[in-house]
């Protein structure tokens, strides 16, 4: 290290331990050598603004071998394009979000085909552009007559026509840049928030307007015109009535439920059918039991099933004789009930 | 005033317990008629003076017209339960019998289940019957019809609702449920309080 206590200029020659780093670009010099931890103890002030002094020394040195040329009688250096990184002060900017097209595209893999600018046109010889300036023109060159389609209106101002479509065209597009900009943003766009009406109604829907609107007034709707032929809204307006609680008619109210409910639908029978055909489909095993009549055959089956000495389950329909019949009547008539 | 009078007027319908709507008697008939069928006549139509059926605080109670008439007099809040409680409306609107039917449901039931001796407790402590549990099963009782579950010896225990039919149960394995519970008259102590 060279001792700074001198006034004469010292040399230009500063010796390093490891190699700075310079980037004459940033006009950047990088240190990498360690600290003298004795040296910034004992006289910090010092021992930085030597350090400083001859890193510095170095940065002027390499300067000094970049080309230079004189402007105005100042030598100026040409500073090469800078090395070291600087980091953001800001965050880097986020990419943009996909229009929908876009999205739809990359999904569908549709990728963008360079295409010319100029296109040649049949009609009017000559090359016109694709799109943009002086392309009108080209168009309107073109269209100096339109043909009348056929099944249609031959009074209908054919012109006219195409410019409106044209109009709608771009109104679409400035409402989809709009939209893609909206949902860019996250904005929530009224119309996609059903906060207009749907285009097309339902039946009931419909009804349910005219009935509100028909009585939105100040009379509510008392004095309103009937507007043709509009079916009344279903249970609007109805109160809930109660039978009082003595009635006569109670009872043959109650029977009439009862009729309705036990004449709705016929009821089949399936159980004999069933049984007969879980019977048909089981497998055979006369001679484990020795015995050619079917139904003693099911016997034993059973019996080894129910695996219970007085098992009653109640047999199919062939053996109902033979069995206590399940199906309760009443012995006596409905029980007294004491309150 | 004429606002107050109103309001006690339709205060008054909702106070008092009331006949059931024609929806409620539906509702309440096609539940009753999976265990009784056609029996329900006898239950409207009684040679022993008229009985209703009255909807009070959700449930429906029958009680005799007598007794209705007296308690026609309490008002809502008052009033407890009259006559026997059948079952509940729940808050969708279904229909649930409940134990205390029993007395009715029992005497005129169209299937029936026996069950053992062993069975008996687990049926009464709110199990399903299992095809090993079952005694004895009336014949043409069919897939999810209601049945009463009655003891060997002809008490009923409770009621539920058959998980086979009479012929599938032949040939089912014994540890397969046969009839789902649905009440008991366990219920009368495991559920003392909400039995009205």
């Amino acid at each position: 290290m060279e001792s700074s206590s001198s006034e004469e200029p010292r040399s230009i020659a500063v010796e390093k331990a490891i190699e700075v780093d310079i980037d004459p670009g940033n006009l950047l010099v990088t240190d990498p050598n360690e600290i003298s931890r004795l040296q910034l103890n004992s006289n910090p002030a010092e021992y930085l603004k030597d350090l400083t002094r001859s890193n510095t020394q170095l940065l002027i040195n390499s300067i000094f071998t970049l080309p230079f040329h004189r402007v105005d009688d100042v030598i100026v250096a040409e500073l090469p394009k800078p090395t070291y990184v600087l980091p953001r002060s800001k965050p880097a900017p986020k990419a943009r979000p996909l229009t929908k097209w876009q999205s739809y595209a990359k999904d569908k893999g549709i990728v963008k085909k360079k295409k010319s600018g100029l296109i040649w046109d049949e009609i009017v010889k000559k090359w016109v552009p694709r799109f943009g300036y002086r392309r009108a023109e080209a168009e309107h060159a073109k269209d100096w007559l339109l043909e009348v389609p056929q099944h249609s209106d031959p009074y209908e101002d054919q012109f006219e026509k195409k410019s409106e479509a044209k109009s709608e065209r771009v109104a679409k597009n400035e409402l989809q840049r709009l939209r893609n900009l909206a949902k860019a943003k996250k904005i929530v766009v009224p119309a996609s928030k059903g906060l207009t009406s749907k285009v097309k109604q339902s039946k009931e829907e419909l009804l349910t307007a005219v009935h509100t609107a028909n009585k939105a007034t100040a009379s509510l709707g008392k004095f309103q015109p009937k507007v043709g032929k509009v079916k009344p809204l279903k249970g609007a307006g109805k109160k809930r009535q109660f039978d009082p609680l003595i009635n006569s008619q109670e009872k043959a109210k109650n029977l009439s439920v009862l009729d309705k409910i036990m004449n709705k639908k016929p009821k089949i029978d399936v159980e004999p059918i069933v049984s007969k055909s879980v019977g048909a489909f089981r497998p055979k095993k006369k001679e484990s039991y020795g015995d050619d009549d079917d139904e003693g055959q099911r016997k034993g089956r059973r019996g080894k099933q129910m695996g219970t000495k007085n098992s009653k389950i109640k047999k199919g329909p062939a053996k109902k004789g033979s069995f206590k019949k399940g199906r309760a009547a009443p012995k006596s008539g409905p029980k007294k009930k004491k309150h | 005033m004429h606002f107050a009078m109103l309001y006690t007027n339709r205060d008054s319908i909702l106070i008092k317990m009331r006949p059931l709507t024609e929806e409620e008697t539906r509702l309440f008939f096609e539940k009753l008629a999976k265990y009784i069928g056609e029996n329900i006549k006898v239950l409207i139509d009684r040679p022993d003076g008229p009985f209703c059926f009255r909807l009070h605080k959700e449930r429906i109670y029958y009680v005799s017209e007598e007794i209705m008439k007296k308690a026609g007099n309490i008002s809502r809040d008052n009033l407890v339960c009259l006559g026997t409680c059948l079952g509940k409306f729940t808050k969708t609107k279904k229909f649930r019998l409940h134990i205390t039917a029993l007395d009715y449901l029992a005497p005129y039931a169209q299937a029936k289940m026996w069950l053992k001796p062993t069975a008996e407790q687990q049926f009464l402590y709110g199990h399903n019957v299992m095809k090993s549990g079952l005694g004895r099963i009336s014949e043409n009782t069919q897939k999810y019809s209601g049945v009463v579950v009655y003891s060997m010896n002809d008490i009923p225990l409770g009621f539920g609702t058959a998980a086979k039919s009479t012929t599938e149960c032949r040939h089912t394995d014994p540890g397969t449920i046969v009839c789902f519970h649905q009440a008991d008259i366990g219920e009368y102590i495991r559920s003392e309080d909400t039995l009205t």
